[in-house]
């Protein structure tokens, strides 16, 4: 899909929201690969024309960070938690399952394009290791059998849920929401789970509590 | 010592994230105090609170906001650090999650302080669920007219931006993280000037940790006297510690500072079954590792410093017998080498030999005189980068080879994997020791 006037008219209303226009260029660079599934030649002139910068300035800031794909991902792009916190809690044995099932290595794409997977580093989520993440929705404790499901399922196009509540969408619905151009409708999402209540229903069924306070 | 659930009280509340639920639970009532105080009078309650930030570093926070020059003429910015990258910290985004409002109302209150119009909350990228929490935390605030102009009546205007990341641990730094919503490629500056006088374009401009700001309305509503009655003189108030690794049930633990590892522990139910503590980082893998000994120590920036590690961002990972400290290490080391922003000599060229060296020790191929060589570049890393990124990636070899100096002697003929069965670490192993 080739950029739209509309896609330069987003942009222009993401750098609106800034004092200075060019802060917006990270989610600018996120709304372009939501319309082109990744950051094209011509995504990088249109962010160039629209802050008045130069299309090497904003290679240089596109290449910088990684989750900016400067080739096509998957329609499914899967990340491995293999920061030691995942990766020894059984990230790395999920890993090495996903990679030979998929038959792809690190930032590759399966034949079909349905799948791609990448060694990610740590997703602040470490109370929930094993960690994996499907266009970027998390998907806590994992084992080598549920990752492998959670392919499959993908893959026959079967509703797949986040361990945190919303729907999979494919990458280019994710990377909408990134852009934060508008509201996805996915907003009002269970807010916790028992590993972040942990220590509150200790707490409760200890009678512990802080020190009396008007606390909000 | 007892847990303290403060900021975490509410988040069995199914509706703790709406701006309905947070205003049931006293919500915004620090807001109208704040305005009533006076700026000054809130940086100087700040001040005294001794709220130390809780991303990592632990600088006073009510003084980091005194340094912003007033009546200077050019706009102030306040930016939340919302970056959570450091590997082990996993508390600001629960925070964001399930209490997006109190972070608000501090972001509000902080800029109000601070005499800041505009507020940013650079999120990192992977975080989609948390970041679409905030857009819409943002909109109902902003319906409420508790964002926009004369916010309460108060004649106080302030617009807050959420910013979306895009995957680089550097940017947890104040200054890259800046340069990152500047639009650029997100490398640190030199200090000074630091951000309070020259930050976000230029001008003077304040960055506080996501769990910083959300003490802060806690800490108007209460009192000094209140927040001080939680932890010790130098480390005072809650922290909200999330307990990770080898541990029956890991999560979040909110409790005062001073708590030891030991109680926090018993919380979180022990070491999985079967199994003993063999290491665990008070918080993130840029802090050095400690060991069993170092269980009662008080979980207070001080004490922690007192044992030779650092509080960082009071997330702590353990780590049972079944674990190869170089393989956790040599995991480390790969992650300091990937996110090295290339901008200076010692931390970019630094981490290839760390890495390359490590990864010898890994699959049993090491030569002792290596680990002198790994001790040397560690060496010249520290203290000689441009930003604490060199200093924490030149961190978890020298603490390693201070406990556990026997498992890289051993890495010169048997690797990690021989001596340790990585299976038998994982959470999913059945294997019982």
């Amino acid at each position: 899909m080739a950029l739209t006037e509309q896609t330069r008219a987003e942009m222009a209303e993401l750098a609106a929201r800034y004092p200075h226009a060019r802060s917006a260029l990270l989610p600018m660079l996120h709304l372009a690969q939501s319309e082109e599934g990744y950051v094209t030649e011509d995504a990088i002139i249109m962010c160039a024309e629209v802050l008045g910068l130069t299309t090497a300035e904003v290679k240089g800031v596109s290449t910088f960070y990684t989750m900016f794909k400067h080739e096509p991902v998957g329609e499914y792009h899967i990340g491995v938690c293999i920061n030691p916190g995942c990766g020894i809690l059984g990230g790395d044995a999920i890993w090495q399952t996903l990679s030979e099932e998929v038959g792809v290595g690190h930032d590759e794409v399966s034949a079909d394009g349905k799948i791609s997977l990448e060694r990610i580093e740590c997703q602040a989520a470490c109370t929930h290791a094993p960690v994996m993440t499907a266009n970027w929705e998390f998907m806590d404790d994992m084992t080598p059998q549920k990752a492998r499901q959670l392919i499959e399922d993908l893959r026959a196009g079967r509703e797949v849920t986040s361990t945190r509540g919303p729907v999979i969408r494919d990458f280019k619905a994710a990377e909408r929401t990134l852009s934060g151009i508008d509201d996805d409708g996915l907003g009002a999402v269970a807010a916790t789970d028992e590993l972040m209540l942990a220590g509150l229903r200790y707490a409760q069924a200890h009678d512990m509590a802080a020190p009396e306070g008007k606390v909000i | 010592m007892p847990l303290t659930p403060v900021i975490t009280a509410h988040w069995d509340q199914a509706d703790s994230f709406t701006l309905d639920g947070y205003r049931r639970n006293g919500g915004y009532t620090a807001l109208a105090k704040a305005f009533e105080m006076g700026p000054d009078a809130v940086i100087a309650a700040v001040k005294d609170s001794g709220l130390r930030g809780r991303g990592g570093a632990g600088f006073p926070t009510g003084l980091k906001w005194s340094f912003v020059p007033q009546g200077d003429g050019k706009p102030h910015y306040l930016v939340v650090n919302a970056d959570e990258s450091e590997p082990g910290a996993c508390k600001d985004i629960p925070i964001m999650l399930a209490n997006p409002q109190a972070l608000i109302e501090g972001i509000i209150i902080t800029s109000y302080a601070i005499r800041a119009n505009h507020a940013f909350v650079y999120i990192r990228g992977e975080v989609p669920h948390v970041i679409r929490r905030m857009h819409a935390a943002v909109r109902e605030a902003r319906a409420a007219g508790l964002v926009g102009t004369n916010i309460m009546g108060s004649g106080f205007d302030l617009d807050v931006v959420i910013h979306s990341g895009a995957g680089a641990y550097i940017c947890g730094e104040e200054t890259a993280l800046l340069d990152s919503l500047e639009g650029r490629r997100g490398q640190p500056r030199l200090k000074p000037p630091f951000p309070a006088v020259a930050g976000l374009y230029a001008s003077p401009t304040v960055v506080n940790n996501v769990e910083t700001i959300t003490n802060i309305a806690y800490i108007i509503n209460n009192g000094v006297d209140w927040f001080r009655s939680f932890g010790t003189e130098k480390s005072p108030g809650f922290k909200v510690f999330a307990v990770s690794g080898h541990v029956a049930r890991p999560g979040i633990y909110e409790a005062p500072l001073g708590i030891t590892m030991a109680e926090l522990l018993e919380y979180a139910g022990g070491i999985r079954e079967g199994h003993e503590l063999k290491f665990w980082l008070p918080g993130g893998s840029s802090v050095p590792m400690l060991t069993p000994a170092h269980l009662d120590t008080p979980l207070t920036y001080e004490a922690i410093a007192e044992a030779g590690s650092m509080l960082g961002t009071g997330t702590p990972m353990l780590f049972d017998e079944t674990t190869s400290v170089v393989r956790a290490i040599t995991g480390w080391q790969d992650f300091y080498k990937h996110e090295s922003c290339g901008k200076c000599t010692p931390c970019r060229e630094g981490n290839w030999f760390i890495k390359d060296l490590v990864h010898r020790f890994n699959t049993g191929t090491g030569k002792r005189e290596q680990l002198d060589v790994l001790t040397n570049v560690c060496g010249q890393i520290l203290g000689r980068s441009f930003c604490a990124l060199g200093d924490a990636a030149a961190t978890p070899f020298p603490a390693a080879m201070k406990y556990f100096a026997d498992e890289f002697e051993a890495g010169t003929t048997t690797a990690s994997d021989v001596r340790f069965d990585p299976a038998a670490s994982t959470v999913f192993s059945e294997v019982k020791a």
